[in-house]
């Protein structure tokens, strides 16, 4: 670790590319708190947006027409105003509104002041999961559809129960179905955490912009920051394809 | 399937299927053929401005003589304005994103392996780089003005910005390009070919032509995610629609009740611009794919 340490130091001595965060312990720290904060919030908002994917789907289905609206509605506006603008509005906006009563101690006295009830990390996570949680919506409709309707009637005339039809033939007809246009919207998802940064969420982004305005570094965070966005999208997209070639039923599909 | 509809079908085996259908066809008889949201839609967005307009009055000092929306009927002339920014700044973006982004498209099926091996690599490095990572790298990394001797060009913030949302737009075309080049069966390269085109013939007459329909809506969807790209300008500082909200807020001195009319005043302008677009897309998207 030292022999690495003093070789980068030397290689800014002899290259003038400063990559701090290799033998600057604080900039280090810095940049890996970054880097799991971003992997944390990317984990959370891809199961948060895919359990919100199917809930919107399957109401999508409902027999009541003003559920169908709703959802409907909520895709489309989401879909079409900049998740930067949604991001603000609910930080902002609701965020200003939504305060709660804390006891604040100072010595012995005790104060009761307005908080506000989420911080900026949560916002973060609910609209971002929101945002691509619209897309899934899309994603999971679309695949429910392409299940072929004479699977269905197949399914029918086997005698299964619209549950069992569903569960056993929909779902995982439809989930192979989509998983293409799902990697895509995750990895989209991956990218649009970067957003965070507006409403200061300590992500890898916002940590990176204090290590180069702290070590007057912009090229070389610049560079390092690209391909690290570059390499967790590479993992993502590696894991899905792996798992949508588990996935494939022979003869299904192409 | 001919008759009254209320028995679509004899045949026992088929009868849930038939009465499932029966059903969905009455429904359908009611709401019309398809679902229409639009009008919903507008009522949706409608209420809920309303509602926070109401809210956010509740909220306010009732001394207060102007309503939230007054506040905001003022702002508007700025307000506007900024938004003008944003969809000029996604013009010129998509302009220089399609012309550099078809030169690389054709570069990634060129017959040269540097070429296309350089040009797959920056469309890949592009295309999965965060927009706003890309934006911070123009914005920090170009200089303000270009000396050349005695002539100063200046790079004001804004045509930064604007470059560096043509980035991703450039990768993005590229591979429309390339899938909608590589979607043309192949029978047609084989049959130029035994008409003795060239390759240049082959691709800008007989290839390209047939191209352009299949890239029309993934083009103009990509245009869609770039005007909703356009905000993250504001973040470094160009004096877009956002920018301009905040700037307003401020001046209002960080009144509570206008917060949520402002910030859904940006929201709607955005929703009344791309919606359309998306509808026309998913239009053009059928009709194009009957004709393969």
């Amino acid at each position: 670790m030292e022999l690495i340490e003093t070789w980068f130091r030397e290689f800014y001595q002899s290259s003038g590319i400063n990559l701090t965060i290799v033998y600057d312990g604080f900039d280090r720290d810095r940049f890996l708190r970054g880097l799991g904060n971003t992997v944390i919030l990317s984990v959370t908002c891809l199961v948060l947006s895919v359990l919100v994917g199917i809930l919107g789907a399957w109401l999508l289905g409902s027999r009541f027409g003003i559920v169908r609206r709703f959802v409907q509605g909520y895709v489309q506006i989401f879909r079409n105003t900049p998740p930067l603008a949604q991001l603000y509005f609910f930080f902002f906006a609701l965020g200003a509104l939504l305060v709660i009563t804390a006891e604040l101690q100072v010595g012995q006295a005790t104060f009761e002041r307005q908080v506000p009830a989420l911080s900026n990390y949560q916002w973060a996570i609910i609209s971002l999961s929101l945002f691509a949680g619209a897309f899934n919506v899309e994603i999971f409709r679309s695949g429910i559809e392409a299940v072929p309707e004479t699977t269905i009637e197949a399914a029918e005339a086997l005698g299964m129960t619209r549950w069992q039809i569903y569960r056993e033939v929909i779902m995982p007809l439809a989930f192979r179905i989509c998983l293409p246009a799902l990697n895509n919207n995750l990895v989209n998802l991956v990218k649009t955490t970067t957003l965070a940064y507006a409403i200061a969420v300590p992500e890898l982004l916002y940590m990176s912009n204090q290590i180069w305005s702290d070590s007057v570094n912009v090229p070389e965070m610049m560079m390092v920051l690209l391909f690290t966005y570059i390499g967790l999208v590479a993992i993502l997209v590696f894991g899905m394809h792996r798992w949508e070639r588990a996935m494939r039923l022979p003869g299904f599909g192409q | 399937m001919s008759g009254s509809s209320e028995k679509a079908t004899d045949l026992p085996v088929l009868l849930p299927a038939a009465h499932r259908l029966a059903a969905a066809a009455a429904a359908e008889r009611v709401t019309g053929p398809v679902p229409r949201p639009t009008l919903w839609l507008g009522l949706m967005l409608f209420s809920i401005f309303a509602f926070s307009i109401g809210l956010a009055h509740a909220q306010g000092a009732p001394e207060e003589a102007e309503t939230p929306l007054g506040a905001l009927w003022r702002w508007l002339p700025v307000l506007l304005e900024g938004f003008v920014f944003n969809i000029a700044i996604s013009f010129i973006a998509m302009m220089l994103g399609t012309i550099v982004g078809t030169l690389l498209g054709l570069g990634q099926i060129s017959l040269m392996p540097a070429v296309r091996g350089s040009s797959w690599f920056l469309t890949q490095f592009f295309r999965n780089a965060p927009w706003l990572v890309l934006l911070f790298l123009v914005m920090l990394l170009v200089p303000f003005e270009f000396r050349f001797g005695d002539t100063v060009i200046p790079f004001p913030g804004w045509i930064k910005a604007t470059i560096g949302l043509a980035l991703p737009v450039m990768a993005n075309v590229s591979e429309i390009v390339r899938g909608a080049i590589n979607s043309v069966p192949s029978g047609q390269w084989e049959s130029s070919d035994s008409l003795a085109f060239s390759r240049r013939q082959t691709i800008f007459s007989i290839i390209l032509p047939q191209c352009y329909k299949r890239m029309i809506p993934p083009w103009m969807n990509l245009y869609a995610i770039l005007t909703m790209a356009t905000v993250l300008a504001s973040i470094v500082g160009v004096d877009e629609m956002m920018t301009q909200t905040r700037r307003a807020l401020a001046a209002e001195g960080g009144a509570t009740q206008l917060l949520v009319p402002f910030y859904s005043f940006v929201l709607i302008c955005f929703f009344i611009y791309c919606y359309p677009i998306a509808r026309l897309t998913i239009r053009l998207e059928r009709r194009f794919a009957v004709k393969l």
